[in-house]
């Protein structure tokens, strides 16, 4: 008898630990479905990924890119408002399935989460005028280009572009947009929302981008090996980027197409 | 903890700072006081139309910072299609900032000079321009040389705004060194110290010339 308890006993606490490590195991993409809900975390400080409307409501790209793999899951959407400090924190404690939220990648965030494709364009490059067709560092040759000193893309222009560049280098953002919109100089060096803002500022002269000088996009963070669920973003991202959703959000939001080759 | 050495592989960049800024004040010293001489007599002795004028622009310049003239000058005139270089806005604002302040220094020269001066040119047969150029301005400026070599330093000092604007000034140096290695104390303290050398370098040159063109007293 006692024996019979004793494998009654063993079999059942082998019975629990299998329950435990099988719930464990069932991914996060299932959870979603059988929740029948998504929780995204999106910024609400960082315009235009993500910020309050007029409306109290969140808006921005990184909202646009939620309401979209929510509507491709066929899920409801719960918004999650985050800071960039503890997006990734929401992240590994489970309290959301995804972070959309203007996510760059780097080795330490590849160690801690998992990424799926590119979703939006943030980079540093050169814009300027329609008109000047230059396409590469080298096309810079005998021209000036406007930048702000001291940035990245200051010392990125130094190093790289060749000698008889003239760079006019001017105090803040705000200056070097201020020369590109009076017409002071006709190239900049920046990054692609102060293009974005040059656009909304005065859309006669939206500059157009040149060349990257530095390309780190947006991507969408989810838990470590959460594969199914990675698979499944992944689809979602590479069919809006077909059907040319992604160019509309980024029209919509940056004012700019996607860069070429972008996602490629 | 301070280590000035890491200034070393800029020393270009400091010179280059210093012989533009040294440039424009040769150039703006020059024209300014042309500007300011002129305008002074305008508003003492020209047609009461025109000196309305002069006090406007007077007025105008000594009561508006110089960094807004600058920007209106560089960024505001483009809108009416009126685009200047960096160069051009710089000699342009601080010819028309001295212009305006030693306008007022010049006339307090000329405001000075006793009626009696101008009744004896007369008795001896000088004309207006005359009595103006030979009688009056050499002691008038005389007058107020002292004041006038201040205010073309304070112009020269003022000059350090013009990086704004990203002309390469030495200020502009001192920023872009500062910049790029990070030693915010040593840069300064470089660029604070070609400044002080400048303006006692041109408060030697003014007293130079001071010595020649005033040398009629000696001869008294």
């Amino acid at each position: 008898m006692t024996s019979l308890k004793k494998l009654l006993g063993k079999t059942l606490l082998a019975t629990a630990c299998l329950g435990t490590a099988m719930s464990a195991a069932a991914d996060v993409l299932s959870d979603i479905k059988a929740r029948d809900e998504i929780r995204i975390a999106v910024p609400q400080d960082f315009p235009p990924f993500g910020s309050v409307g007029a409306d109290l409501k969140p808006q921005g790209i990184d909202v646009d890119m939620a309401n979209y793999i929510a509507d491709q899951l066929g899920v409801d959407l719960t918004i999650v408002p985050v800071t960039s400090a503890n997006r990734i924190p929401y992240l590994q404690t489970n309290k959301v399935d995804l972070v959309i939220s203007s996510l760059g990648k780097n080795p330490e965030r590849e160690k801690a989460i998992d990424f799926s494709t590119p979703y939006a364009p943030f980079f540093l490059g050169v814009f300027g005028e329609k008109s000047i067709s230059v396409g590469a560092l080298q096309d810079l040759s005998g021209k000036t280009v406007g930048v702000t000193r001291g940035s990245v893309e200051d010392l990125e222009l130094e190093k790289n572009a060749p000698s008889d560049v003239t760079v006019q280098r001017f105090e803040d953002n705000n200056t070097t947009l201020t020369a590109y919109l009076s017409g002071q100089v006709n190239l900049i060096a920046t990054g692609n929302l102060v293009a974005t803002e040059i656009a909304k500022r005065k859309p006669a002269r939206a500059p157009e981008a040149k060349f990257m000088l530095k390309d780190s996009p947006c991507y969408i963070g989810m838990a470590k090996g959460e594969t199914a669920l990675q698979t499944e973003v992944n689809s979602i991202i590479a069919k809006a980027l077909a059907e040319g959703k992604l160019n509309d959000i980024s029209m919509k939001w940056l004012k700019a197409p996607l860069p070429k080759g972008f996602g490629a | 903890m301070l280590n000035f050495s890491d200034l070393l592989p800029y020393t270009d960049v400091f010179f280059g700072g210093l012989m533009t800024t040294i440039e424009l004040t040769l150039l703006t010293t020059v024209l300014g006081v042309v500007l300011g001489t002129t305008c002074a007599a305008v508003r003492q002795y020209g047609h009461p139309a025109s000196q309305r004028a002069v006090a406007a622009y007077v007025e105008l310049i000594r009561n508006t910072p110089f960094i807004v003239q600058l920007f209106f000058i560089f960024f505001g005139l483009p809108s009416i299609g009126l685009m200047l270089s960096p160069w051009q806005a710089s000699v342009i604002a601080l010819t028309i900032n001295l212009g305006a302040y030693s306008t007022e220094i010049i006339r307090a020269g000329l405001n000075n000079i006793p009626k009696g001066q101008w009744e004896a040119a007369k008795v001896l047969g000088m004309d207006f321009r005359q009595t103006l150029t030979r009688v009056v301005f050499t002691p008038a400026f005389e007058k107020i040389y002292p004041a006038l070599t201040s205010q073309c330093i304070i112009v020269m000092l003022g000059s350090a705004v013009l990086s704004q604007i990203s002309v390469q000034d030495l200020t502009y140096a001192a920023n872009l060194v500062q910049s790029r290695n990070f030693r915010a104390f040593e840069s300064y303290v470089v660029t604070a110290l070609m400044y002080l050398g400048l303006a006692m370098l041109m408060r030697y040159v003014f007293a130079m010339i001071g010595k020649r063109v005033f040398a009629f007293r000696e001869a008294q």
